[in-house]
């Protein structure tokens, strides 16, 4: 097993307000790792500091180390991490332009310019979000014409058009119907196959059904990190117990 | 006032009056000098104010910090589009027709309109800036954006019928002006069209102060009849802005 994201005593503020507590995480490769617990308690902070996305809020800061393939992520360019962090947002925020361009426009900062080669990339980031079949005779109709479920795998095939190694997903199905749920499940099980995935969820099926690891965040702190199936059926922390079986939250 | 306008001027309006120069018989008088001077400031003037303006909104909204001095600035850029015209006309005199020696010409006449109006294209490009929602900055920066590459590829497009809207309005008020142009003396009685930006003018607005302010009867209707032509333009305007808006509308929906 390979570990892509560590963090080390990460702790993170906005303005005075301590957000995360001394985080200590280990993400593996080619694995789900599912990020659950109750609402305010940091899940997007966390994966907001593994692409650097926190930095565009003023008041944030953080102490701790951040290493991700084994690269403390202060000693790259924001952007060169965000390529190789890929994230998929909780409302589906597609571009206001067509599908096509959707899709072009991350390889295209990246120093793409072949028509040839873009129209590739396009087809290609489609067919593995499972979209494809769906738009391949209106790629250049508005992306805001797709309904929620498209929108969000047209995010997820925009995001994997840059190639990213790892995909963080900030509740990705709350805006969604269940059968756009399963669709995302699927493919997200499908995905890990190539890349990290790290997700956001408020739904405990989810985390159990999709998931290989599960962190359980409260408060700030990380209060249970290890396997989904083990921590669904035997969780060590009876505030992890109390949580999965709904106590809170 | 509009129907009276109509009344008295409509008669006037041919296609000699728009391709005459001014005349003291007003069967011969027409606004060519006064329409050409016309559409020259607005061009100029938008050639100037536009980039300057969204240049400036795009610098306070997306990289300025927030500090006294920015706020400062933000709050002289709302004073200054409460001043009254007239104060304009006064620092264009000083500033350009008197210190920069560009004597009374289109470019001293645009550039005080570019004054006057700057403050209010700032202001509404900076709220159609605002406009954009977040998760469209968010969706560019985490697929590796720079901050320029987003405000260039995402934020400006999708902000620029708002910007359009507002600059057009913006200009139709320059085009309405009167009092600065009279301030900086534009000339009333000018028989050719501009053929540089140094060249003396006159403008719709002063050929129907001038004419308005005669005692005979026929002047008074020339004035009218210039008024309706200074009303379509402003109409147009106008429309073309509202046209602008309701399109993008319809296409930009999140
Ligand atoms: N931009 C911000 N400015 C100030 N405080 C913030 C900001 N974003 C988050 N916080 C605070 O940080 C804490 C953690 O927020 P975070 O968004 O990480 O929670 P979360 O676990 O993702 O919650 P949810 O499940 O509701 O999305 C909360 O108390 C929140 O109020
Ligand atoms: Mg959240």
């Amino acid at each position: 097993m390979t570990t892509v994201i560590k963090t080390i005593n990460l702790n993170a503020w906005y303005g005075e307000k301590l957000a995360l507590i001394d985080v200590n995480t280990e993400i593996e490769e080619n694995k789900i790792t599912a990020i659950i617990g109750p609402s305010g308690c940091g899940k997007s902070t966390f994966i907001r500091c593994l692409n650097r996305m926190n930095d565009l809020v003023d008041i944030f800061r953080y102490e701790g180390e951040i290493i991700v393939d084994n690269i403390n992520i202060n000693d790259i360019e924001p952007e060169a991490l965000r390529k190789n962090v890929g994230m998929v947002f909780q409302k589906p925020n597609p571009f206001p332009k067509s599908i096509y361009d959707n899709i072009a426009f991350g390889p295209k900062i990246q120093g793409v310019k072949d028509k040839g080669e873009l129209d590739s990339i396009v087809e290609q980031s489609l067919k593995k979000a499972a979209l494809w079949d769906e738009v391949k005779d209106r790629l250049k109709d508005s992306a805001l014409g797709l309904s929620g479920g498209q929108q969000q795998r047209l995010c997820i095939a925009r995001t994997v058009a840059v190639e990213p190694e790892i995909i963080l997903f900030d509740e990705p199905c709350s805006a969604l119907d269940p059968i756009s749920t399963s669709k995302i499940e699927d493919l997200m099980i499908e995905l890990k196959k190539k890349y990290t995935i790290v997700i956001v969820t408020h739904n405990m099926q989810q985390a159990a059904r999709a998931s290989d690891y599960t962190a359980f965040f409260l408060d700030g702190k990380l209060i249970e990190f290890g396997d989904t199936k083990q921590l669904f059926r035997k969780p060590v922390e009876k505030s992890t117990e109390d949580y999965i079986i709904g106590r809170f939250g | 006032m509009l129907w009276d306008a109509w009344d008295k001027g409509a008669d006037w309006l041919s296609i000699k009056f728009l391709t005459s120069f001014p005349s003291r018989f007003p069967e011969e008088a027409g606004i060519k000098s006064a329409l050409m001077g016309s559409i020259w400031l607005m061009v100029l003037t938008a050639i100037m104010s536009i980039p300057m303006g969204i240049g400036s909104a795009v610098y306070l909204e997306e990289y300025a910090r927030k500090s006294i001095l920015t706020q400062l600035i933000e709050l002289n850029i709302s004073n200054l589009a409460g001043v009254p015209s007239i104060v304009y006309g006064i620092l264009g005199l000083a500033l350009f027709v008197r210190g920069l020696n560009m004597e009374r010409s289109l470019i001293s006449g645009a550039l005080t309109l570019t004054l006057l109006i700057l403050p209010i294209i700032i202001i509404s490009s900076r709220e159609a800036i605002r406009a954009v929602p977040s998760s469209i900055r968010d969706a560019s920066y985490a697929l590796g954006a720079t901050k320029w590459q987003t405000i260039s590829y995402h934020v400006l497009p999708a902000a620029i019928p708002g910007i359009l809207t507002g600059n057009i309005l913006a200009l139709s008020r320059a085009i309405g002006e009167a009092a600065p142009l009279l301030m900086i003396g534009a000339l009333t009685f000018i028989a050719f069209t501009p053929e540089s930006i140094f060249d003396p003018f006159t403008a719709l607005p002063i050929q129907i102060f001038n004419w308005a302010s005669r005692p005979q009867a026929e002047f008074q209707y020339l004035a009218a009849a210039a008024i309706l032509v200074l009303l379509a333009l402003l109409m147009t305007m106008n429309a073309a802005a509202i046209i602008i808006r309701n399109k993008y509308q319809k296409n930009l929906k999140w």
